[in-house]
């Protein structure tokens, strides 16, 4: 564009319907670029998962879910890694859900507009972008050595639990926003208190938002790698922690949440990082069993929030 | 007057006593659920200062910043940060050459371009890319990307930083395009309806109005992205070597600050040595990168929100 030249009038008209064919040509252009940006993209994705499948093929049987890491590849197994990813899941869901759906309705629904809540406001967001290996040098210096808790299934929960909570509060805050003003007016209304408007009408109502940045969270913490490396996992575990359920009284145990443990991500870079093209065949099966669950996962959250969207009834 | 009718509390009075007061104790429980999300930080700021300080009372802010060797761990010790800097920077800056583009046009696409429907099926896919954990990129970026640049440039060793660099990118890309979108969306119809009056086309609207219309909030994208990729750790420790190498040509193998964490993390972690405080001191240094662009994002996005 030539920008202190003013442009010509033009008076032909074949002209003019040159240039704005010229112009529209860009537009359907830029269309095929934009799609094939995109369709590439996805290509990506799916090179990434059919190679995984490929290559990983020749190791999934039942025994690779049975059985443990080995020295000889084609005998080693995930079993005490998927076992591992359970547990540290268990605890990462059970202590970042409550607490943040607990600091999202009070963000929403409880806090004034003063310096307390903008820190909260800023703090959360701001914990959001740090990256997941800084969670890991925490939990190693906080967890590991000043509380004491060691490299256990524990520590591993709650570190993973640190790096979702951000993702729990921002989602259970998108949800809580929808609601419209009224349905809270008409409860005050018949007189309930302000926790029984949460309890039975706000956070119900938005239980659907809720549970995709639960599941999102949650697929997020099945990959996680970094932060675990970072508080010093065993990568080599042939044994699996004790049940948490007994035959004897009292029924459950909790000695597994100071068990040593590895986990599925720490497993396959294990064995990414080994020399040996038998280890990566199982580090490819041990890949496509996480992507599978992540996509799944990703994939039943989008499915709910589309869901809520179409059933939306105010 | 009946003294003892005074004493009395009536039955409804109590039990809105006991309502009251159980009403203050769920806002206090509430309240600290909140408050958790301050401590965390004060935690990781705590943590990572206080580990780093035996680690700079051994190595001078000055060495620590300027030496060009980091070999903590070795024994002809050296500490200077600038090879992981190095590292960080050029994997970073390699991501940007395929995210920018890719993110921008993707973007502009989605809001400009596609129709309803065809943003409505693409957004999610997007999103599932988001999902993808990234040791699986980094095998990605070790088995299948590297060995396919080998192809086109055969000295490319198995550890480099282009690989890795080009899967972070591709890992960045929908962070780009959400974000860019989500501003570009954010301009007023009127601007569109403006332009397309005195004949623009599609894309002249696109290029010459809405962008720079939405450039702040473009920018604070492509910040974030920085962020993103600057933290990103598996990709890199897995693909570009743990080796800390001064150097800023990409066919090169180095370590990140975060491979550099990760390769200390996987050895015998002697707690109060060197070598576990450098990691903090690594930390530290990759948390006020990160801090730094995460406030500059904040910034370029709200001054975004306040035009609209």
């Amino acid at each position: 564009m030539q920008k202190n030249q003013k442009p010509k009038p033009i008076r032909d008209l074949g002209l003019m319907r040159a240039l704005i064919a010229k112009h529209k040509r860009f537009d359907s252009l830029f269309a095929i670029l934009g799609i094939f940006v995109i369709a590439s993209l996805t290509v990506t994705l799916l090179i990434l998962f059919i190679d995984l499948v490929i290559d990983g093929y020749p190791r999934f049987s039942i025994d690779f879910f049975g059985n443990f890491p080995s020295r000889r590849a084609a005998r080693a197994g995930i079993l005490s890694a998927w076992v591992g990813s359970s547990l540290v899941l268990v605890v990462t869901f059970l202590s970042a859900v409550p607490l943040g759906i607990a600091a999202g309705v009070y963000l929403e629904e409880y806090a004034k507009k003063n310096w307390l809540s903008d820190l909260i406001e800023i703090n959360v967001s701001n914990l959001a972008g740090v990256p997941s290996i800084i969670y890991g040098l925490l939990a190693l210096g906080l967890f590991v050595y000043q509380f004491g808790l060691g490299q256990t299934i524990l520590t591993a929960g709650l570190t993973l639990a640190l790096l979702m909570l951000p993702i729990v509060i921002v989602s259970t805050r998108e949800a809580i926003r929808a609601i419209p003003v009224h349905i809270r007016e008409a409860a005050y209304a018949v007189g309930a208190t302000k926790w029984q408007v949460c309890l039975q009408h706000v956070i119900p109502y938005s239980y659907g938002g809720i549970l995709t940045g639960v599941i999102i969270g949650m697929a997020r913490a099945i990959g996680e790698t970094a932060p675990i490396i970072t508080i010093g996992a065993l990568t080599f575990i042939a044994f699996l922690p004790p049940s948490p359920v007994g035959l004897e009284a009292p029924f459950i145990n909790f000695d597994w949440l100071n068990a040593g443990f590895t986990v599925l991500p720490i497993q396959m870079f294990n064995w990414i990082s080994r020399p040996q093209l038998a280890f990566h065949m199982n580090a490819a099966a041990t890949g496509a069993v996480i992507i599978m669950l992540t996509l799944l996962m990703n994939g039943a959250a989008i499915k709910i929030r589309y869901n809520i969207r179409k059933k939306i009834k105010w | 007057m009946n003294s003892t009718e005074n004493l009395t509390i009536s039955p409804r009075l109590a039990k809105n006593f006991r309502r009251n007061f159980i009403e203050r104790l769920i806002e206090l429980g509430l309240l600290f659920s909140g408050i958790i999300a301050v401590l965390i930080t004060i935690a990781i700021l705590y943590i990572l200062i206080s580990e780093a300080i035996p680690f700079f009372q051994h190595v001078s802010i000055y060495e620590f910043l300027t030496d060009t060797v980091w070999t903590p761990n070795f024994s002809i010790k050296h500490y200077g940060i600038l090879p992981l800097v190095s590292g960080t920077l050029t994997t970073t800056g390699i991501a940007l050459v395929v995210a920018v583009p890719l993110g921008t046009i993707t973007a502009i696409y989605l809001s400009e371009f596609a129709t309803h429907k065809v943003r409505e099926t693409i957004k999610p896919v997007l999103e599932l890319l988001v999902g993808v954990p990234t040791v699986v990129f980094g095998y990605f970026a070790l088995m299948l990307v590297t060995p396919f640049l080998q192809k086109i440039y055969p000295d490319l060793t198995t550890f480099n930083m282009l690989g890795p660099g080009i899967v972070m990118g591709i890992m960045i890309v929908p962070y780009i395009a959400s974000l860019a979108e989500d501003a570009m969306r954010a301009v007023p119809m009127a601007m569109r309806e403006g332009a397309y009056a005195m004949g623009a086309t599609r894309f002249q609207t696109a290029v010459r109005v809405i962008t720079p219309a939405a450039i702040s909030g473009i920018i604070a994208a492509y910040i974030l992205a920085i962020s993103r990729a600057v933290g990103e750790t598996m990709i890199v420790a897995i693909a570009a070597g743990q080796q800390p190498n001064f150097t800023f040509n990409p066919v090169e193998s180095a370590a990140t600050i975060t491979a550099y964490i990760v390769s200390v993390a996987l050895g015998d972690l002697e707690h109060d040595g060197i070598g576990y405080q450098s990691i903090f001191a690594a930390g530290l240094t990759l948390l006020i990168m990160t801090l730094f662009l995460n406030i500059l994002g904040h910034i370029a996005r709200k001054k975004f929100a306040e035009r609209y």
